[in-house]
């Protein structure tokens, strides 16, 4: 369904994707690894089409994604390096308005979806008031209610402690279980089963 | 259900209006600053009422632009630096919608209070009661031109590191028209004149902005997340 063609990217002087191909199918994990600065997140930015490949394709179910963009961007949730929060808001009215400029949502969905990741204890408050792992748990909610089939996650266990690394793996695990379809950047490999992964270093 | 762009621009000004309530500092600064302009200009010019009604025009709508060009850095700037523009960018929905919502609300919050105050700084100033609602008008018309106008500089200089430098510069070319209109028709309210003729070419600039603007930010907004 996801398929990255032969991407070449540039950032400023530095030729950091040089010919990425791979695809991604249904109940399928593409595990991205490679050092820091390997292009890991300059990847998973192309796939989402917030940064423009100087050569190759990215297309989802056989057409280019740029062609179909909004239709491309409704199947996809995108949960990159910081957890796109209003400090000022608490989890439940940050979901409210970023769960539903994409489509129509329910309190009692996000309630279920942030008791899920294990956030419903402290979704009443300001998230400035959240530690950096807490953050991340509602962010993931986000996720969930974004009802994508295609996950782009940059580092998507990053501050969490050991119960929440398992609750990322769960939820790929289910992600992919509905036939859906993740590209995730880790530094730690997620322990999922060998036939789902497919990994792909980069800068090797 | 997918949400309808509509919806989505609903709900991207219910959250920028709730979040301005929660923090008004950027709010109440411009305003403070408009006022703090106006107000001192009586002290240092002459206290004779009749110069400085003459004076008044220049001094309300140099304030005006100075101030909604401070508010200007804030309207995308926040959303930039924790990734809601990313997200709005990649929710499927028409990013163009979402910033026109975005705009509005910033006049809302910036432009329409400066208009509502100005007969307090207007006064100061000399000029008379009958007058007041023309001024109050024309600003309120030229701040929505402004912040349509500006939502594209604000849009191109996202990704600039001193983006507030660049932002003036890019913006004030633009402001001009509005400036030339906007403190003609003030000053023909000051003087009982028809302030139908600049508040005509006030609206024409207005509904230009309407149509392109949006459109000419969402472009640079995602040239900017890049």
């Amino acid at each position: 369904m996801l398929t990255v063609q032969g991407v070449h990217l540039w950032r400023g002087d530095r030729h950091v994707l040089r010919g990425v191909s791979f695809d991604g199918a249904p109940g399928k994990c593409v595990l991205l690894t490679g050092k820091n600065g390997a292009g890991k997140t300059t990847l998973i930015r192309a796939i989402a089409g917030l940064l423009d490949p100087e050569e190759g394709q990215v297309s989802w179910r056989g057409a280019p994604a740029r062609s179909r963009r909004d239709e491309f961007h409704l199947e996809l949730a995108y949960l990159g390096h910081e957890p796109p929060l209003k400090g000022d808001l608490s989890a439940l009215e940050n979901l409210k308005y970023s769960v539903g400029i994409r489509r129509t949502v329910t309190s009692a969905e996000i309630q279920a979806a942030l008791a899920r990741t294990g956030a419903s204890s402290f979704s009443d408050r300001p998230t400035r008031m959240l530690s950096a792992g807490q953050k991340r748990r509602v962010a993931l909610a986000g996720v969930l209610l974004a009802d994508a089939v295609l996950w782009l996650l940059d580092e998507p266990t990053t501050n969490l402690d050991a119960d929440g690394q398992q609750l990322v793996r769960d939820l790929i695990s289910e992600q992919l279980g509905r036939g859906g379809i993740v590209v995730a950047a880790v530094h730690h490999s997620l322990s999922l089963p060998a036939e789902q992964i497919h990994a792909l270093e980069l800068g090797a | 259900m997918k949400a309808t762009a509509l919806v989505a621009a609903r709900l991207v000004a219910m959250r920028d209006l709730r979040l301005a309530f929660r923090k008004p500092s950027q709010i109440i600064q411009p305003l403070m600053f408009f006022m703090i302009v106006a107000t001192l200009f009586p002290l240092t010019l002459t206290p004779e009422m009749s110069r400085l009604r003459d004076a008044a025009p220049g001094v309300l709508w140099i304030g005006a632009l100075l101030s909604s060009l401070l508010a200007l850095e804030f309207l995308f700037r926040d959303d930039a630096v924790d990734g809601t523009l990313e997200q709005f960018a990649l929710s499927g929905q028409s990013l163009t919608w979402m910033l026109f919502a975005k705009t509005c609300t910033h006049w809302l919050l910036t432009g329409l209070p400066l208009a509502l105050s100005a007969p307090i700084a207007a006064a100061a100033l000399g000029v008379s009661a009958e007058a007041m609602p023309g001024v109050v008008a024309s600003l309120a018309l030229g701040s929505f031109a402004m912040s349509l106008v500006g939502a594209i500089g604000a849009g191109l200089t996202l990704g600039a590191r001193r983006g507030g430098v660049l932002l003036s510069l890019l913006t004030l070319p633009l402001a001009v028209p509005i400036l030339i209109f906007g403190a003609r028709a003030t000053q023909l309210a000051i003087t009982g004149g028809d302030i139908a003729p600049p508040m005509y070419l006030l609206g024409a600039i207005a509904v230009l902005g309407v149509t392109l603007a949006p459109l000419a930010a969402a472009a640079a907004v995602r040239i900017g997340l890049e």
